[in-house]
């Protein structure tokens, strides 16, 4: 492994530190005050902060230090997180994230913005008592220092020059002198080995910090038989005469704080005695703790019984009690169903999650796995139809293997596809700091209430999700919801309240954005689609059409261009990615109470729900979610319009014919309509077309093969698949062929007969 | 394979030859995949005339060129007869419809003869030289020019 991947690994760690820090930050700020939260948001930052040191990310470790005494304040009760304090630090977590961010991909950070956090972030530290810190140059160097002289004004370039203190060394000097004595305990646990820490060099550490004794207590110590090769069983009592203050002593513990106990006192009188050698021993190996030892008197025998016993009472207290801890945690979420309260249950979902162990894997290996499934399951139904078309009138053993196999491939296949899956929590999580910074932007009191964060999804469609949402959340706070006035005066809370939801739909994913604001204002819509000449001006429009309006490309009801939204980037953005993603997207508003978005997506991109169908002797595959219904034509509702359109009456209203295989230039003619089936399909822009093919096979689902990997794009043709009996299929792109009937042509982007 | 056997002491690099109707062309054995039979192509809408279609290779969807029709000859008709040669073209793969594998030619830098001055822009697009071995002539094609890369498809 080299330091390439470390580093990758430190990155994804830092990712979950992040979502860590928010979660536990959010939950401070709905007002819990747990201090096990505080800790862990202490620890995220700590950890981060860790980490980037090893790797000389100096900005991301400078940052992560102020921001971890600030959080140190909290944890130490010196500090009160109220909603003031949270807003800072929730803003810091943001700044950390772009941070780690810049660190991993080069990038650069708004240094303005962590400037002046890390100034509020003092200043917060500050407020209380301010605590020495004489171990930790970083942020005495950044902290303004209580110079005499007064403070310049900061120049253009923001630098302030900062009046040299010459006290410092003196006091330094005097400190020297009066060296100060500590009794140090420090019992490490075994997780400190466990991480690759060493006791002997955090005691060599130690020692260079002043004069020091130091004394291995080897009381904890088993018999040779008893002792666990992984176990911590010796503790130090150490004795340091240093000039330097506590911090200093804690600052050689930092990596280690988690894994051991500490314990420092002031010592009277010091005890370090100068002769002896620093800082380890040779401790002679008293063999009489061996149970076989042939010496000891019987005194010592009985002692050694008696320490066994103790040790055997001990361990199993250890036992009993991690037997009761796991008892109570299987417990814990029978009896928050009883409880019913949120809190309650979210404590125990979290207690479980945390029980489960987990693997990082990298994507790539989970690809190949997926594909070699996908192949399996092709060559599964190959083998099936291969004996049924031999017609051996299947002995019965082969007939039942077969289906065996099937069901065993499918279940492979779930699970593999299972891998993949993953809760929408992390983009959820990423949509909070996007309120946050629009509803600063915008002046705008904005809550988000987030549900359903665990429903879980394949992790392509998570990533793809991201950047619709971010965009429609934007939308949401900038034109969805009115500012506090306004909202006061409808009768409203000042605050807006933006909730997006996820759950699980018949095999989708059903996505909802929900805003309480003003909702879509028609007028304006429809006045600017007449401005645009997308509609007529006398044009009849249901609400719902009107509503739809909004997906139009270059349709933004923003008054002015703001910097949050309208650069070009609109709903029609939004809505084609929906669709990319084989989603679709709906929008429900009423006027004064607000609008929901509604996103249905499937579970995953690596299968679809097809149509088999037979066009001009070639098997191609509707996706079914553009299927509206499918009927026979019968040739008294075939009508023929102009030299070569089609339509066919439907319910009493005409749609257009478009023959698959003509588009797609497998025939030159027409076939005739009564011959074939008609799928009637919806596509982008809502109109509707009857898709002519010769015949329909069946429904299946099929795993989607790129056609652009070893090809190119083909106009007409979304994707490719492959069929049972090992041929590819091509997947139809209804969109582009609905838009080819309109007049837009198929044109072949094919060029590689430019080359010739 | 004579040739081959005679040469492979000296080092130089590897080709793989194959005919084409009547005539014989190669192309370094370090761009080759695979050698595998013929087997019925899914036909593209508005693909040019060369390209048969694609075909299922372990779960990829490879496309399938008729080098004879695309190297301006008559297009074949294949059958099982037929061969196709799975080639890696940059990053992509491509499969080419040839009559058959004739051999593995070892050859030092030096043997590789300029491309003749006669032939047209289109064959001096692809060729890269010729071979003279035993009294045949095998043309050395670039297979990259055959077969733009897709960015430079795009741009085109």
């Amino acid at each position: 492994m080299d330091m390439n991947e470390i580093k990758e690994i430190f990155f994804q760690e830092c990712e979950e530190q992040l979502a860590e820090l928010e979660s536990g930050l959010l939950k401070l700020n709905d007002g819990d005050r747990d201090p096990e939260t505080v800790n862990a948001v202490f620890r995220a930052v700590h950890s981060i902060k860790g980490g980037a040191g090893a790797f000389g990310l100096d900005d991301l470790v400078s940052f992560a230090h102020v921001f971890e005494t600030t959080l140190d304040c909290v944890r130490s009760n010196r500090l009160e997180p109220n909603q003031d304090v949270l807003k800072v630090m929730l803003k810091s977590a943001d700044v950390l994230a772009d941070l780690t961010n810049a660190a991993r991909d080069g990038g650069s950070v708004d240094q303005a913005r962590s400037r002046q956090l890390i100034k509020e972030l003092e200043a917060l530290a500050n407020g209380e008592p301010p605590q020495t810190s004489a171990a930790e140059p970083a942020p005495k160097a950044a902290a303004p220092a209580p110079a005499p002289v007064a403070t310049p004004p900061l120049n253009e370039e923001g630098f302030q020059p900062v009046a040299f203190s010459f006290e410092d060394f003196e006091a330094d000097e005097t400190a020297l002198i009066e060296a100060t004595c500590y009794e140090i305990v420090f019992r490490p646990k075994s997780e400190l080995y466990a991480k690759g820490n060493d006791a002997t060099l955090l005691l060599r550490d130690l020692s260079r910090l002043g004069e020091m004794s130091i004394h291995c207590d080897m009381d904890g110590l088993q018999p040779l038989d008893r002792m666990n090769p992984e176990a911590a069983y010796f503790s130090w009592k150490i004795s340091l005469k240093t000039d330097k203050g506590e911090d200093a002593i804690r600052s050689v513990f930092e990596f280690a704080e988690w894994d051991c106990d500490l314990d420092i006192t002031l010592a009277d009188a010091c005890t370090v005695d100068a002769n002896e050698e620093l800082p380890m021993q040779p401790v002679p190996f008293d063999l009489s703790l061996l149970d076989e030892a042939p010496a000891g008197s019987a005194e010592e025998e009985e002692q050694l019984a008696n320490r066994d016993r103790d040790a055997a009472v001990s361990a199993a207290e250890t036992a009993s009690n991690v037997l009761q801890m796991a008892q109570s945690s299987t417990r814990a979420p029978a009896e928050a169903q009883k409880n019913a309260t949120a809190a309650a249950s979210a404590a125990a979902q979290q207690a479980a999650s945390a029980a489960t162990p987990t693997i990082r894997v990298d994507l790539d290996r989970v690809d190949r796995l997926i594909n070699l499934v996908g192949e399996l399951v092709i060559n599964q139904a190959m083998l099936s139809q291969s004996v049924i078309e031999n017609d051996t009138n299947g002995t019965s053993s082969i007939n039942m293997g077969l289906e065996e196999l099937q069901q065993l491939t499918r279940e492979i296949q779930d699970s593999v596809m299972a891998i993949r899956a993953q809760p929408v929590k992390p983009v959820f999580q990423r949509m909070s700091r996007i309120v946050r910074e629009i509803a600063d932007m915008t002046g705008k009191s904005v809550r988000l209430v987030t549900e359903g964060e665990n429903t879980e999804v394949d992790k392509t469609v998570i990533d793809k999700l991201a950047e619709p949402l971010t965009h429609m959340i934007r939308n949401a706070v900038d034109h969805g919801l009115e500012t506090p006035e306004k909202r006061l005066a409808a009768g409203k809370s000042a605050e807006g309240t933006v909730r997006l939801t996820a759950k699980h739909r018949s095999g989708r994913i059903v996505i909802e954005l929900a805003d309480d604001g003003a909702g879509i204002n028609r007028e304006k819509v429809r006045q600017k689609a007449i401005d645009n000449d997308l509609i007529a001006a006398d044009a009849n429009l249901s609400d719902e059409e009107i509503d739809n309006l909004i997906f139009h490309a270059g349709f933004s009801t923003a008054d002015k261009i703001s910097d949050i939204s309208g650069r070009g980037v609109g709903m029609d953005v939004v809505k084609r990615s929906i669709q990319a993603l084989g989603g679709r997207i709906n929008i429900s508003s009423k006027p004064g109470q607000g609008s929901v978005f509604t996103m249905s997506l499937p579970l995953t991109l690596a299968v679809l729900d097809g149509m088999v169908v037979t066009v001009a002797n070639q098997t191609l595959v509707v996706p079914l979610t553009a299927i509206v219904e499918t009927l026979q034509p019968e040739a008294s509702a075939i009508h023929s319009f102009g030299a070569s359109q089609r339509l066919i009456s439907i319910r009493n209203s005409f749609c257009p014919l478009v023959d698959v295989g003509r588009i797609l230039n497998f025939r030159a003619t027409q076939a005739n309509p009564v011959e074939g089936v008609a799928l009637l399909v919806e596509s982008e822009g809502g109109g509707q077309r009857a898709l002519m093919v010769d015949a329909i096979q069946g429904q299946r689902q099929v795993v989607i093969k790129s056609l652009e990997a070893n090809y190119t794009h083909v106009p007409g043709i979304a994707a490719a698949t492959i069929l049972g009996d090992g041929r590819v299929a091509l997947i139809l792109d209804v969109d582009a062929i609905v838009a080819a009937s309109r007049g837009q042509s198929l044109k072949p982007e094919m060029s590689l007969a430019a080359a010739g | 394979m004579t040739y081959a056997a005679k040469n492979l002491t000296t080092g130089g690099r590897e080709l793989i030859a194959f005919r084409v109707g009547d005539q014989e062309f190669c192309v370094n054995i370090m761009a080759v995949r695979e050698i595998r039979g013929w087997t019925p192509a899914t036909p593209m809408p508005h693909a040019p005339s060369y390209v048969l279609g694609v075909i299922n290779l372990r779960g990829a969807v490879l496309p399938i060129v008729d080098l004879s029709a695309r190297l301006g000859m008559k297009p074949a008709e294949p059958t099982v007869r037929h061969v196709i040669i799975v080639a890696q073209v940059k990053r992509q793969m491509v499969g080419l419809l040839v009559d058959a594998v004739s051999d593995i030619l070892t050859v030092r830098d030096e043997e590789i003869q300029p491309t003749p001055d006669i032939s047209s822009e289109f064959e001096k697009s692809f060729a890269r030289g010729v071979l003279a071995i035993e009294g045949r002539m095998i043309c050395l094609i670039e297979l990259e020019a055959v077969f733009p890369r897709q960015e430079e498809r795009e741009a085109a």
